[in-house]
């Protein structure tokens, strides 16, 4: 049979809003209303809270006042605590970014404009709950004071590197800060955090697990694999997705076509999915607080969507502007989550611009104390591990490959200096 | 000047010679499609797809969702409707999840469908080190491609091969998986990390004049880089570049064959040399237990077993994870070839 009449099929190919030689739009982005999204009971059956995804859920409004349901009504110590590691992570990783430039590092990522997710989420979080983060959550350990020389020692591989120059910098592991091992495979760890989960309900303890994807991610089978396991178990899990709109170039609409929330992918799973502003601190950590509840009391994993922007590159080999509009991350329509937070305490009463930039003198002079410490040990190359490092934990314990290899390398060495 | 576009040459680096055959094969050929994560508009993080997608078209030349075994799933479909398609995996490194997709599918659509369906698709991905790229940024994963029948695997280690092999691969019925050693994409590396840096415009290499149309490089013929007596050196890929410098460092005769294609291999060229020189090096920089030289080794060992004058030589990467702050410990640079070509010429 003929089917001549009908139109000719015709392959379609996502495109994002605006390019570096167009004019910035968000006009698809819904900012809601702040304190308008209700907050369900921790106990609500999921088949209740199927709108949830389609709202942003959000606290700060555009009076810097906190409102709603989800606010988690936080002493304004605590607030200035959060404060303090954003403005940490940020002047962290200006320095470091600029440390890359010098050649005393092979590689950084920075987590601008994504600070108020990571450090929230590390400061409502027990101790001894795991976090199976990306490389954008380095807020998490400048949340728990990790020390800020250590974690220099990584970034320049070396003697002093706590992972003994085995791994890529910023792709960091901190066990006693609940902080899981960073590969630079995507997605990977989504499948751990609910295994570690299953484990931790399997021994009838009191432990949860906290993952992240990137919104590209959630494209692997990693995100699918996870949510699986996630719903059939029951894990005691909270599972994001950071959707910061990029995949290095590419925008958010190659994972989720026609601006599908991220969030509503947990539907399909069978578990309640919510989307957050992830620039509002006290948005995140009230999502973050009422998911825990959840999963503590044995209701189940949830996904949360942090609605959020990558305001600079993927990394020091990334230039954004060949991509999107140069001035882009300035019109982010839901702000600075620094800036917002900052307000918000100016707002309460609690704080003011002299405290702030006091506060910034502070870190940035702290930073570069750090760094000094880390480069009188020594940058890539100037300084590295003993070189039996490189064949420890390979395995448990060496083979003769590695016996063998050690040694000879051990005596060219010895040669070379003869 | 001659206006014949097979007989103009321009300075290429391997960027430009790749990105060549792609714009020459998408020109040729309204079924060849490039597609990957940030290919399209950006042009890919190595710059390989620039200006395609601008030249041939947004459906020509695409961005790909995060996933693996989604591209390499999707391409297989595509070729198996009758398109060639070209997909870039972003580092080798990360081809694993489309492993199966590969292994199972791939490798063997045309054999368990009796020549019914089958999967022209040609993987590009830069591999191997170099670049303190730490353990994702850095592998050599060709022992698990080659170990699976019906993949090709292609290796190049100079612009002009780069783009002559692209073609071939792309034209060839089977699947290829095409490493791009990314330590050579600027220019030719000797192995000596202090060194100067050379870009392909200024290394004073003929491979560097590309053809700016067709042609193609034939896949399965090694090419024999130096002529010599005493040592047989067998390498790809970066590792070619290496063993120059490394037989310069010994200061022996050697004889330097870029194998070019592991899969298929060019094992005449292989028998005929150390038939010769009665010595053989192999050199891999991936680890060396279970690596591609043990095949190779065997092979050597099976067919010129009385001409071997010396135990087979191999100098590869260590077996281990590849370390980050200790890559030029693990690299198999000129002074371990050096030291391996001295014991195989020195041996009695």
């Amino acid at each position: 049979m003929t089917k001549s009449n009908l139109p000719r099929l015709e392959l379609h190919i996502p495109e994002p809003p605006a390019r570096p030689d167009t004019e910035v739009s968000f006009a698809h982005v819904n900012r809601g209303e702040a304190g308008a999204v209700r907050r369900p009971d921790i106990a609500e059956h999921e088949s209740n809270m199927r709108d949830l995804p389609y709202e942003l859920i959000r606290v700060l409004d555009d009076d810097n006042k906190a409102v709603g349901p989800w606010d988690p009504k936080l002493a304004p110590e605590t607030l200035i605590k959060g404060l303090r590691a954003m403005v940490l992570t940020r002047t962290f990783d200006d320095r470091l970014f600029r440390a890359h430039r010098q050649g005393k590092t092979s590689f950084y990522m920075k987590s601008t404009g994504e600070e108020a997710i990571s450090a929230a989420q590390s400061m409502a979080l027990d101790k001894g709950d795991m976090f199976f983060p990306t490389y954008r959550a380095m807020a998490w350990l400048h949340a728990r004071n990790y020390p800020l020389t250590t974690l220099c020692n990584q970034i320049f591989s070396n003697a002093e590197d706590p992972l003994a120059g085995k791994q890529l910098p910023i792709l960091h592991s901190a066990r006693e800060y609940d902080f899981y091992s960073i590969s630079g495979n995507l997605g990977v760890r989504f499948v751990h955090a609910v295994g570690w989960a299953m484990a931790s309900a399997y021994k009838n303890d009191t432990k949860i697990s906290l993952a992240y994807v990137g919104d590209g991610t959630t494209a692997e089978g990693d995100f699918h694999e996870a949510m699986t396991f996630a719903a059939a178990y029951r894990a005691p899990t909270i599972l994001c997705v950071t959707n910061n709109q990029y995949a290095i170039s590419s925008f958010a609409g190659f994972a989720a076509p026609e601006r599908l929330p991220f969030a509503a992918k947990a539907l399909a799973y069978g578990f309640p999915g919510i989307k957050v502003d992830g620039n509002d601190f006290l948005a995140v950590w009230g999502a973050t607080q009422w998911a825990a509840e959840r999963a503590r009391t044995n209701n189940g994993p949830t996904l949360i969507e942090f609605y959020t922007y990558r305001a600079e590159g993927h990394s020091t080999s990334d230039d954004p502007s060949a991509y999107r509009p140069k001035d882009e991350a300035k019109h982010w329509p839901l702000g600075d989550p620094i800036e917002r937070l900052k307000d918000h305490l100016i707002a309460l009463g609690a704080w003011d611009e002299e405290r702030q930039a006091a506060l910034e003198a502070e870190l940035k002079e702290k930073v570069k104390v750090a760094v000094k410490e880390a480069e009188a040990i020594g940058t890539l190359g100037q300084s590295k591990p003993p070189i039996e490092e490189m064949f420890e934990d390979v395995f448990a314990e060496k083979d003769w490959r590695l016996k063998e290899q050690l040694r000879e390398l051990k005596h060219r060495r010895a040669g070379d200096s003869a | 000047m001659t206006e014949n576009p097979t007989t103009e040459t321009k300075r290429m680096n391997m960027i430009q010679a790749l990105n060549s055959a792609l714009d020459v094969k998408m020109g040729e050929d309204e079924d060849v499609l490039v597609f990957g994560e940030d290919v399209g508009y950006f042009g890919g993080v190595f710059r390989v797809t620039e200006g395609l997608q601008a030249k041939h078209g947004l459906t020509r030349c695409f961005d790909a969702p995060l996933t693996e075994g989604g591209i390499i799933g999707a391409a297989i479909g595509m070729g198996a409707y009758g398109l060639k398609p070209v997909p870039e995996i972003q580092f080798a490194d990360y081809i694993l999840p489309a492993y199966d997709q590969l292994v199972s599918e791939a490798a063997r659509l045309r054999y368990r469908s009796n020549g019914e369906f089958s999967a022209p698709v040609t993987v590009r991905t830069p591999y191997g080190g170099g670049i303190f790229g730490g353990q994702t940024h850095s592998q050599s994963p060709e022992a698990i491609f080659a170990h699976v029948t019906g993949l090709k695997t292609v290796i190049p280690s100079n612009p002009y091969d780069a783009k002559g092999l692209l073609i071939a691969s792309i034209e060839c019925e089977d699947p290829v998986i095409f490493l791009e050693p990314k330590r050579l994409y600027n220019g030719p590396f000797y192995g000596r990390p202090d060194e100067e840096l050379k870009t392909w415009a200024n290394s004073g290499l003929a491979t560097a004049d590309v053809p700016v149309g067709h042609y193609e490089v034939p896949l399965g013929r090694a090419s024999l880089v130096r002529e010599g007596s005493e040592v047989t050196v067998l390498a790809y890929g970066t590792m070619v570049h290496v063993a120059e410098a490394g037989i310069a460092d010994a200061g022996v005769d050697a004889e330097l064959i870029d194998l070019r294609s592991i899969v298929p291999l060019d094992i005449d060229a292989i028998t005929a040399s150390v038939r010769k020189t009665g010595r053989c090096v192999i050199l891999h920089e991936a680890s060396r237990f279970g690596g591609f030289g043990g095949e190779l080794s065997a092979l050597v060992q099976e067919r010129c077993f009385d001409y071997l004058r010396a135990p087979i030589e191999r100098v590869a990467g260590y077996d281990m994870p590849y370390p980050h702050a200790f890559e030029w410990d693990y690299f198999p640079g000129p002074i371990r070839l050096a030291e391996a070509i001295k014991a195989a010429v020195e041996y009695r």
